[in-house]
Parts: structure tokens; sequence; C-alpha cells
């Protein structure tokens, strides 16, 4: 049980950072500082240069030599980590602004704990905005499949005949289409000027779009098998009306299954959502997704120079990890109650 | 036993190259041409590493970077670009003269100059390799050079080693155009153009003993999507000061890569020796690990390219783009347009996007064009308020959310289109992208695959706005007709002009117009300032900057003497040699 509550709890934790990143970042993604590009990340000190303790941890300031292409720490002047500062505004909910963050130090010192991207953009802050648009759209992909998915297979489990076989003909067609390549053309399709939130709920669209399929069929199967249990006839021998046979006693046995494909869906939609952002066609700049941080380690020299360019692979694997692990809790509690 | 026996062999055939290294026949007295550099030595092998395989080796349909770097080491020209000097100098015509009205340039060729299987060099094969180039059949993209005044330029034989050029008006530079266009050996040649099979001729499959040109070196071997083997002419028609016969080096060898990045990665493992123009960020990495291993790096500091904002401001009127007109009314407004220049930081793209190895622009001249670049031009700095005052001085005003709208209340917002491709471009539509931000503007920033943003710009005229790259050929302004010029194929924010769309533009085509048949260099000179100048208040392209040009070699390449003009690294391959000290271990 201990486990569960690990897994369980690691997730909200991570949804909470990634949701939450407005105030978890100490600075605005998009915000250049061209004096500092591909900084290396911020070292954070207890002790000084001389050696003294501190106990509150603080930062240097980083400065670059004259070519811009080496940094080092000026010792000169410390810049304490302060908890709950005030930094750039953002929008913490639709409707709620503010400009407090978790952490951060005064100007003009700088706290880029995974470093800074090539614009001189802070990393850690990218990664966890980055973070939240690729989850959400994992997340809001997956619903759109499920719903879609659930109310197809019911359909099609129910009705039997034609209907059931022109809805499983056209999940075939859709498990068929190359996804990838469907986007491609759907990109092209759409004028240039597009809105960055457009573009990204055109992609959990058509990423929801193409899911469907393969939740259909699972729930299908599952309506065929209820539909002949012996409860289910038995409440339509006493002329309980379709609709509610299906709402009382068919689509609460689909359940289990949805919830599996759930922790199946939401990292392999995440994942669909960082290659199309690593070759362009996600969000697009200035707003960071993992998938166009990724999509700058193409490049020879950010791959072989600057290992904190990385981060978001990290966070990508942290998310992953985390779903796998609440998947496979799922699979160990179903065979319990199996046996 | 088969081991060592094939161990052997592989020894044996390891160490095959460097014995049959004969050195070349010393040249008899004829008139091959005497280079005075530092006298190299025989012998060795050149690795190159290319980013594509080249298409042909036809010198008469080559138009891909990589087929033209290869026939340009396999062909020879009659007078030649000095790469370093920019000035023309002898080449296969060692004398050259102009008549009094301009019109009719008389060659003298080189005698007792052999192609490379051995077959003498004469006028004949001048005047046959024009009439090929000159062919519509052909489709040479040489042949647009060769027209001058609207007429093709007629070469005529006037003896053995002598023939006659007449243009149909005075041509500024006129020599310059006969810069690399591989003379064709008529020999082997003629029966394919007398059959029209000319354009299908010298493919990458043909076999070595069917190609000749008049370069230092001869096609050895290709082998598909791997290497080409080019080996030296043991009848090139250069020879040192000490009348040792040119190349030095023995065989040429082209990898295929792919693309810049693996390009690099073979320079920085030590698999190929020189390494053509890179990236700043490439070049960086290479610096980092220079001392490790031994390369000579060379920034030789601003090439001719310049890249540049530009808006849509072509007639959309027989286009249904009902909302890319509506945002013209911005694009056209030179007060807008000169806003937005202000308010861009080149200083910031030429430190990001270039890593520090580039240059601002305020022109289309870089200032690696030294002798035509206009040095009066001015530079302002950037300034968001300056750029904000231009903006309130030209009816539009800012909203309390800090966003800009014109007079009629429309929010200022409109797309960057940039090649997916180019990471560079889109680099600096972003930067752009922050810096109007600070106008109030909504930039957008849309990197499309690029065949779609050429059909874009060229075609459809379905963008707002794009960053794009030119330049980078001929240092002489004749090369740059085609984009100033009302009517040019790249005139790129309004093209498909039948008559100039603007006082300014008809004043650049009285200019260009102009020097093109004005002979007096000083006088050409004035007059492509003021075109500078014009483009400069006009503002119809915005530049930005361009990059340094970066190349390396390995430390023991003598001799490597890397250009700002094209064909960068190899341009001068004749007289490359290994020093002694590297040659013990290499290949």
């Amino acid at each position: 049980m201990t486990r569960a509550k690990v897994i369980i709890g690691g997730l909200v934790a991570l949804h909470a950072l990634i949701l939450l990143a407005g105030f978890a970042a100490p600075y605005d993604p998009t915000r250049q500082t061209r004096t500092m590009p591909f900084a290396p990340p911020a070292r954070v000190h207890v002790f000084d240069a001389s050696g003294r303790f501190h106990v509150t941890p603080f930062v240097y300031a980083t400065v670059s030599d004259a070519s811009g292409a080496t940094y080092s720490e000026d010792t000169s002047a410390q810049f304490p980590v302060r908890l709950l500062t005030h930094g750039a505004p953002y929008t913490l909910f639709p409707g709620v602004t503010t400009d407090i963050h978790l952490f951060g130090v005064d100007e003009p010192g700088r706290i880029a704990l995974f470093g800074t991207d090539g614009y001189g953009r802070d990393v850690f802050s990218r990664v966890l905005y980055g973070a939240r648009v690729s989850v959400t759209a994992g997340l809001l992909a997956t619903l759109c499949a499920l719903l879609v998915g659930t109310a197809l297979g019911t359909l099609a489990g129910f009705c039997d005949g034609i209907v059931d076989r022109l809805v499983m003909r056209a999940a075939d067609v859709f498990m068929a289409v190359p996804w990838l390549y469907l986007l491609f053309a759907v990109r092209a399709a759409l004028p240039l000027h597009l809105d960055t939130r457009a573009a990204f709920l055109m992609l959990i669209a058509v990423l929801g779009i193409v899911g469907w399929a393969r939740p259909s069929r699972l729930v299908r199967g599952i309506v065929l098998s209820a539909k002949e249990r012996a409860y289910v006839q038995a409440a339509e021998g006493f002329g309980a009306p379709p609709l509610y046979v299906l709402r009382r006693h068919v689509v609460p046995q689909t359940y289990g299954v949805l919830l599996t494909q759930a922790g199946l869906l939401v990292p392999q939609f995440i994942l669909a959502e960082v290659t199309l952002s690593f070759l362009g066609l996600g969000v697009g700049e200035p707003e960071a997704s993992l998938g166009s941080m990724l999509g700058t380690l193409q490049q020879y020299h950010v791959l072989a120079s600057y290992w904190w360019m990385f981060a978001p692979a990290v966070a990508l694997v942290a998310v992953a990890t985390a779903y796998h692990a609440l998947t496979s809790l799922g699979h160990e509690r179903a065979r319990l109650v199996a046996s | 036993m088969r081991f060592i026996v094939s161990c052997l062999a592989a020894v044996v055939l390891s160490v095959l190259p460097l014995r049959a290294a004969t050195p070349p026949a010393p040249i008899a007295s004829g008139e091959e041409l005497l280079q005075g550099r530092d006298a190299g030595r025989h012998g060795g092998r050149l690795v190159v590493a290319l980013r594509a395989e080249p298409r042909t080796l036809n010198p008469a349909v080559a138009n891909d970077a990589a087929s033209r770097e290869v026939i340009g080491r396999m062909g020879g020209d009659l007078i030649h670009i000095n790469r370093q000097t920019q000035l023309t100098e002898p080449a296969l015509a060692s004398s050259w003269s102009r008549s009094k009205d301009g019109r009719e340039y008389t060659l003298t060729l080189r005698k007792g100059v052999r192609f490379s299987d051995g077959h003498p060099f004469d006028a004949d094969d001048v005047v046959f390799t024009f009439r090929v180039m000159q062919d519509e059949k052909i489709g040479s993209s040489n042949r647009e050079l060769l027209i001058v005044g609207g007429k093709p330029i007629v070469v005529k034989k006037v003896g053995q080693y002598s023939v006659r050029v007449s243009l149909a008006e005075p041509y500024a530079a006129a020599e310059r155009i006969f810069d690399s266009i591989s003379i064709l050996p008529r020999h082997l040649l003629e029966s394919a153009y007398a059959s029209g099979a000319l354009a299908d001729s010298w493919t990458l499959a043909t076999a070595a003993s069917s190609i000749a040109g008049l370069g230092p070196y001869r096609l050895k071997e290709h082998v598909a999507g791997q290497r080409l083997v080019l080996e030296r002419n043991p009848f090139y028609w250069k020879a040192d000061s000490t009348k040792k016969r040119l190349p030095y080096i023995d065989e040429l060898v082209f990898l295929f890569t792919g693309n810049e990045d693996a390009q690099v990665i073979r320079f920085q493992n030590g698999e190929s020796d020189v390494l053509g123009r890179s990236g700043a960020d490439n070049f960086n990495v290479l610096v980092k690990d220079r001392n490790a291993r031994r390369f000579q790096l060379a920034d030789l500091g601003p090439s001719l390219e310049y890249n540049f904002l530009f808006f849509n401001l072509n007639d959309l009127s027989r286009k249904n783009l009902p909302q890319v007109a509506a945002r013209q009314r911005w694009f056209t407004d030179l007060n807008f347009r000169r806003a937005v220049s202000r308010a861009i930081d080149r200083e910031g793209i030429a430190k990001l996007v270039y890593r520090g190895r580039g240059v601002p622009l305020w022109g289309n001249v870089s200032p690696g064009n030294r002798l035509w670049v206009n040095a009066s031009l001015p530079h302002p700095a950037r300034s968001v308020a300056e750029a904000r005052a231009i903006l309130k001085k030209a009816g539009y005003s800012w909203r309390g959310d800090g966003s800009l709208v014109d007079r009629q209340g429309q929010r200022v917002e409109f797309t960057i289109a940039t090649s997916a491709t180019s990471t560079q471009r889109t680099q600096m539509a972003t930067l752009i992208q922050a810096d109007l931000k600070e106008l109030g503007m909504d930039v957008r920033v849309v990197p499309i695959e690029f065949r779609a943003l050429i059909e874009r710009v060229f075609e459809s005229f379905d963008y707002d706005a794009s960053v794009f790259g030119l330049g980078g050929g001929d240092a002489d302004p004749n090369g740059e007709m085609n984009v100033w010029m009302s009517s040019g194929s790249n005139h790129l924010w309004r093209l498909g002009q039948t008559s100039p769309a603007t006082p300014w533009e008809a004043e650049i085509d009285r200019l260009m117009q102009q020097q093109l048949v004005t002979l007096d260099v000083g006088e050409r000179k004035r007059l492509y300032d003021r075109v500078q100048a014009i483009i400069g208040e006009n503002q119809p392209f915005i530049f930005l900057a361009t990059p340094n040009v970066l190349v390396g070699a390995r430390s023991d390449l003598a001799n490597f003497q890397p250009s700002v003009l094209d064909h960068y690294t190899l341009w001068n391959v004749e007289q490359l040699y290994f020093k002694p000290q590297g040659t013990s271990g290499r290949r």
C-alpha cells in the first residue's frame, strides 16, 4: 500500500508542480537575456568564496568573458535565495494574476537552475512551462480520445449489425492512418497566421480524434459481453429502457478498462505532442514545449557543448516513469482482485 | 594463414597510393602559367567532406553546390577571379584586350595546353563551349550570365589560339563572366551534342576515361553514396616557381555526409582534411578542440551574404488574399518599416545567432565586399524610443495593455514565415519577435518547409513577412541585377513588375542599368553607392546581419588561403601540399 501511496503522491506532486508552473518558475519563460546565451546552471552556495558558512543559500552573479563564450562567477556580490518573492507577473489560474514566485533572487542576480538556452532564457522555467503544455496536451487528448472512444464503442457494441460494422471499420481506418502524416497535412492546410492557442487546441483535437479507435474496440468488447450477462437480460426483461440499461448496468463495466487505457494513453499522447513540437509542428516560439526544447538538441553544437539542454529529456522521463508506475500498479491490483 | 595473407595484402594496399605517387613530368617550355608562391612537394591525398553528393559532372548543366565544387576542380576557365584579390587574372586566356567602344574583347589563348586525356586545347574548344552553354535546349544555368543587353554574347574563332567575343552593348566587368565557365573538350562531346544527348552526358556513372577537363584534377572513381575520387591531371598547365608541375597533391577525395553537422564531425575526427564553410556554433566547438586535434581554423571576417527581413509589398489585386492585403497597409508605410528597422537589435543577432562571428548590416553590401561597400551609409543604433516616436508620428497608438493599433484601431499583428531547415533565420525571426513586442506588435514566427516557403514568396504571395539571405556569389554589383531591378526574378518584396511601382524603384533601375554599361570603375562605384543609399532610405529589405566565413583545415596543409568568395577553401587546390612532418603518418 505504501508503494501505491508513493506513486500516486508522486504523480499528484508532479502535476501540481507542472500545472502551477508560473508559481514554481522563477522567471518568465519567454524573457530573453541577450548577454547570457547558453550560460551554465547557476550554482547555489552555502559557503562563500572565503569559506564562510551562510544559513541562507545564495548565488553569485554569472559574468561572461569578452568573447561571450565562457562564463564565470563574480564573487564580489552575493544574492541570497528568497522564498515567495515578487517577480514577473503571470496567470496562476484563469482570472488570477499574481507576481509571487516560489523562489528567486534579487536583480541583477539570476538563479538559472538549469542554465539558459541560446536566447538567454531560463531553462528551468521553460521546462516547467513546457511540461505544462505537453502534459496538458496529453491529458486533454486522452480525455477527448476516451470520450469519443467510449461513445462509439458503446454504440457499436449495443446496437450490433450495420452500426457495429460501420463503426468498427471506421476504427480500422483510423488505426491504419499514420497520424504523424495526418498532422502534417492538417497543419499545412491551416492558415499561417494561427494563434498559439488555436494551434494547441488543433493539436489536441487531432491527437484525440486519431486516438479514439483503440479504446472504442475495448469498450465494444466489454459492452458485447456485458449485454449477455444475466442481470442485464433480467433488467431488459423487466422492461427497462435501453438507455437506462446502458447507464446503469453496461457502461460502469468499462470503467476499469478506461482507467488503464488512460494510464497508457496519457504518456503516449505526451510523447506525440513532444514529437510534433520537436519537428516544429507543435506550439510555436516563443512558447515552450518539451518537444521544441528537445528540438534544439538536433544541432550538433548544442548536443556537444551544453549538457544542461538535456533537462527537458529528464523531465519527460520523470513524467513517463510516473505514468508507467501507475499502470503497473493498476495491473497488480487487477491481478489481486482476479486471484 | 588466410588471415595473415589478407593482413599482408591490406598492408601492401595501404602503402600503394604512396608508392604509386610518382611525381609528374616537369613542364616543357610551353606557355604554362608559373605561380610564384612558396614551392611545395608532391604527394599525399586530400579528403574533403561535402554536404551532399554531386548530381552531375557535366559543367553545362550543373547547378547544385556539390557538383560545382567538384567540377570546379576538374575544369579550367578562360579568365579567373582571384579569390584573394577579388580581381580578374589570366587563366586559359593568357591575355585579352577590349575594343574602344567596349563591345569587343579579343582573348589570346595559352598555347601547348592539353586536356586531362592528353588532347590539345585550342579556340575550337572555346567556341564549342559557348555554343553549348548558350543553347536553350541544354538549359545551362550559365546561359543567363552570357546575355548582355538582352542578346547572347557572340564568340568567334579568330585564329587557332585566339577568339573574339562581341557584346550587344558595353558591359562593365565583362571579363568577370568568364570565371568558372569550364571549357569543354570538343573532341569528347561534339558527337553527343550533335545527337542531342549532351545534357545527359557526363553523369556520375560515366567512365572516367570519357571525361576530360582543363582543371588540376581528373576523375578516378565514384562510389555511389560514399565518395568521389579525383587524381592529378598529368597535363595540368600550371607550375610553381621552380617549374614543378602542379597540383602537388596526388588525390582529392570527396566524401558525402548529408549535412553540416556530419561534415563538422568528420573533420573533427580527422576523417576529412578541409572544412568548407561552417556555422559559428560548430566552429566554436572546433575552436575548443583545436589544441588537442591540430587544426588550422580561420575566421575570415564578414561574408558577402546579407540576411534581411522583408514584407510582402506585392500587388495582391488579382489574388484572393483579403487578410494579407489588409495588413499591407502597414507594410507599405515607409514609417512602419523604418520603425521596425529601428527596433531590431542587430548586435543581438550577430551575437546570438552567429555567436559573435558575424556583423550587423544596414545595407546590401557587406563590409566583406571591400571594393563596393558604401562606407558612408548611416548605422543608426537600436532605439525603441525612436521607433515608437516614428510610429506615433505616423498615426499609430497604444492600448492600455501596451499593444499597438493603427489609425483604424486595428491591432498590429503579423507572421514571419521562415524556412524550417534554416535554424539561423528562424532564430533571427525569434529575436525580431521579441524586439517588436517592445513596440506592441504581435509577431508570430512560423517555420515552414523550404519549398512551401518558396511557393508562398514567389507564387501565391500568401505571407506577411519573411527572413531570407542573398548574395555570396560574386563581389561585383552585376550579380545583384536580378534583386534590385524592378523586373528582377529576385526582387522579392514586389515581384513581376512590368514597370517600376515607385519612383525610387525607377531610380534604382536607372542607376543599375547605367552602372552596367559604365566602364570606368570609379564612376560605377559612385552609381552603386547611390543605389545602396536609396535602398537604405526606403527599406524594402530590413538588413540584419552577415555571418563571417569560417573554415578550417589540417594544420599540416600548406598554402591554405581560404577566401570570402565562393569556393572558399579549394579555390587554389593545385597549390595545396602537405608539410613534411605531417606526411609520415598520413593515409
